[in-house]
């Protein structure tokens, strides 16, 4: 199963079985939450700051949906414990995507980025940073399921 | 139950014989033909409507209705001539009413705004299924929001089947105007009472929207049979092309509804004071609608009259069966919806704890095509507890063998992600 290993890698399946920071923030300073509406895929991401109001100081998530979305928003997970919500706003997807390190689908892309574009609105809602133009899309349908 | 009895003098239907039409089905990935399970969103095209469309655009085609010269009335006698195969197909009773559109959504669209629009208001009660495709519930949703209507659903029992004793409880809630419904779920397969349902609505006053998109390809459709007022249909599902479908509605109604789109061909005189609107069905055919692809939907319909509606419906409620049985063997795989002799040939389930995007993508490396995600229906899916499903589904060219490798794929994604 050569196609499987490759984008199933075995660090894609422990962080999908086993992930990081999974839960929720009761008192969060941040949060927000997505669905890809083409698969599903659902996510909700919650932040604190530090004391300075800028680092991520705990950061967690909750979610269903297939392994590349959920193992991927938890490997975001790790990446951004402790860096600044300036950077994170900034960060580009390909940092992540070079984290995840697999070929991925157009379609199977959207899994991947959907916890980043959560963790971005979230980011945007409580401090203001900007969404970037790629994100724009992805933000719409967010704000708008968040209504709901 | 009465047991299913099968006359002496149909044939079965030979899908060995009738891949031989389908070019994909001869195609090698990786040494393998596909396994298409994925026809319940759209069907795989056979020679002899891609012949039809190519042999109609090259010596037939021109705008119709309008030329004088000989092509231009080759082409209309071609679009008519689908109209005619079309109202044959559903056995209505005059191609009066029968209006081609772009799909069974613009289909359902089309009653929804020039019907509902002018009949619905407050105190009104407009009735649709947990079953539901969106395209038969957003529609319906959108406009009783537009005209202060009230919107309701008939909800499912646990085997995905309407509850019909809801019935009397909606209509105690208003004056239900519209009841609107899929004679079969695209995600699950049930077949709906239908004939039932239009019962009731008549009996409250109400017009039966159907919506066949899922059941046209597989049964043979009596509109007079069901006695509802509108139903649609979609070439596409039915081994035709895209961008074209039917909706058949009542001449009664149709006459007395305002147009849905305006302009060139629906109209009988243009002043700058006013305009007044063509017989039908044209009124509501406004603009240059897809000809060659009319004419190839037609095409498809010889295709499948030939074959046989019955002999179709056998085949793949054979085949349905077969797949629960084969599914129900393996560990951690849930199935949704009725038995196997309650459904056509869709089957919906899930494989514990892996995501259907995952095993449709297991279930890809092995050329097993299958569809996981939600189906079109989020409110059913929410009635389900699920996020999504895996759904495979069978048509004229699917073959027990394929059924096989779909279970072979999923013992795979299982052991994969075990």
């Amino acid at each position: 199963m050569g196609e499987f290993d490759q984008l199933y890698r075995e660090v894609i399946l422990d962080h999908y079985k086993n992930p990081r920071g999974h839960g929720a923030i009761p008192d969060a300073d941040a949060h927000a939450e997505g669905q890809n509406p083409l698969c599903g895929d659902e996510v909700s991401i919650y932040v604190s700051f530090g004391d300075d109001g800028d680092t991520i100081d705990e950061v967690k998530f909750e979610g269903r949906g297939c392994a590349i979305s959920q193992a991927a928003t938890s490997m975001l997970i790790e990446m951004v414990q402790g860096r600044s919500a300036t950077d994170i706003a900034a960060l580009p997807k390909e940092e992540l995507l070079e984290e995840i390190g697999i070929p991925l689908t157009p379609v199977r892309l959207k899994c991947a980025i959907l916890g980043l574009g959560v963790l971005k609105v979230a980011l945007h809602r409580a401090k203001g940073t900007p969404l970037p133009e790629g994100w724009s899309t992805l933000a719409v349908e967010l704000e708008f399921l968040a209504d709901d | 139950m009465e047991p299913v009895t099968v006359t002496a003098a149909q044939t079965k239907l030979d899908a060995q014989r009738i891949r031989a039409d389908f070019a994909y089905l001869e195609e090698l990935r990786n040494g393998k033909p596909v396994a298409f399970l994925d026809s319940a969103a759209s069907a795989q095209k056979p020679r002899q409507v891609l012949d039809a469309l190519r042999d109609f655009y090259e010596h037939s085609y021109a705008n119709v209705h309008r030329g004088v010269y000989q092509r231009a009335e080759r082409a209309t006698a071609g679009y008519e001539g689908a109209r005619e195969k079309t109202r044959a197909f559903v056995n209505a009773s005059s191609t009066r009413e029968i209006v081609f559109t772009r799909s069974a959504t613009e289909g359902i669209n089309l009653v929804a705004y020039a019907w509902g629009l002018d009949n619905l208001g407050p105190g009104d009660l407009v009735v649709v299924t947990e079953l539901e495709h969106h395209s038969n519930y957003v529609p319906w949703q959108y406009i009783a929001k537009r005209t202060g209507a009230r919107f309701r659903m008939i909800p499912i029992d646990d085997l995905g089947e309407l509850q019909l004793d809801a019935l009397d409880d909606i209509a105690r809630e208003g004056n239900v105007k519209v009841v609107a419904n899929n004679l079969i779920s695209n995600t699950l397969g049930t077949v709906n009472p239908v004939e039932r349902l239009t019962e009731w609505a008549h009996e409250q006053g109400a017009i039966m929207v159907v919506d066949a998109a899922q059941a046209a390809p597989h049964r043979a459709i009596d509109v007079q049979a069901l006695g509802c007022d509108f139903l649609a249909v979609s070439a596409h599902k039915m081994c035709g092309p895209s961008g074209v479908g039917a909706l058949w509605g009542r001449a009664d109604l149709f006459d007395a509804m305002a147009p849905f789109n305006l302009g060139g061909h629906m109209i009988r005189s243009v002043r700058y004071e006013d305009t007044t609107w063509g017989q039908l069905p044209y009124k509501f055919e406004a603009g240059t609608q897809p000809i060659a692809e009319a004419y190839a939907f037609g095409a498809a319909i010889d295709y499948l009259s030939a074959i046989g509606l019955d002999a179709i419906e056998q085949h793949e409620h054979e085949l349905v069966e077969y797949a629960m049985e084969r599914l129900a063997e393996i560990d951690g795989v849930s199935v949704y919806g009725p038995p196997a002799d309650r459904r056509a040939g869709i089957v919906s389930f899930n494989l514990e704890s892996v995501h259907p995007h995952d095993v449709s993508q297991v279930l890809d490396w092995e050329n097993v095509a299958i569809r996981g995600g939600h189906h079109c229906t989020q409110p059913l899916m929410k009635r389900l507890g699920v996020a999504a499903t895996c759904r495979a589904s069978f048509y004229v060219y699917s073959i027990p063998d394929e059924v096989d490798r779909l279970v072979a794929g999923l013992v795979k994604a299982k052991q994969a992600f075990a």
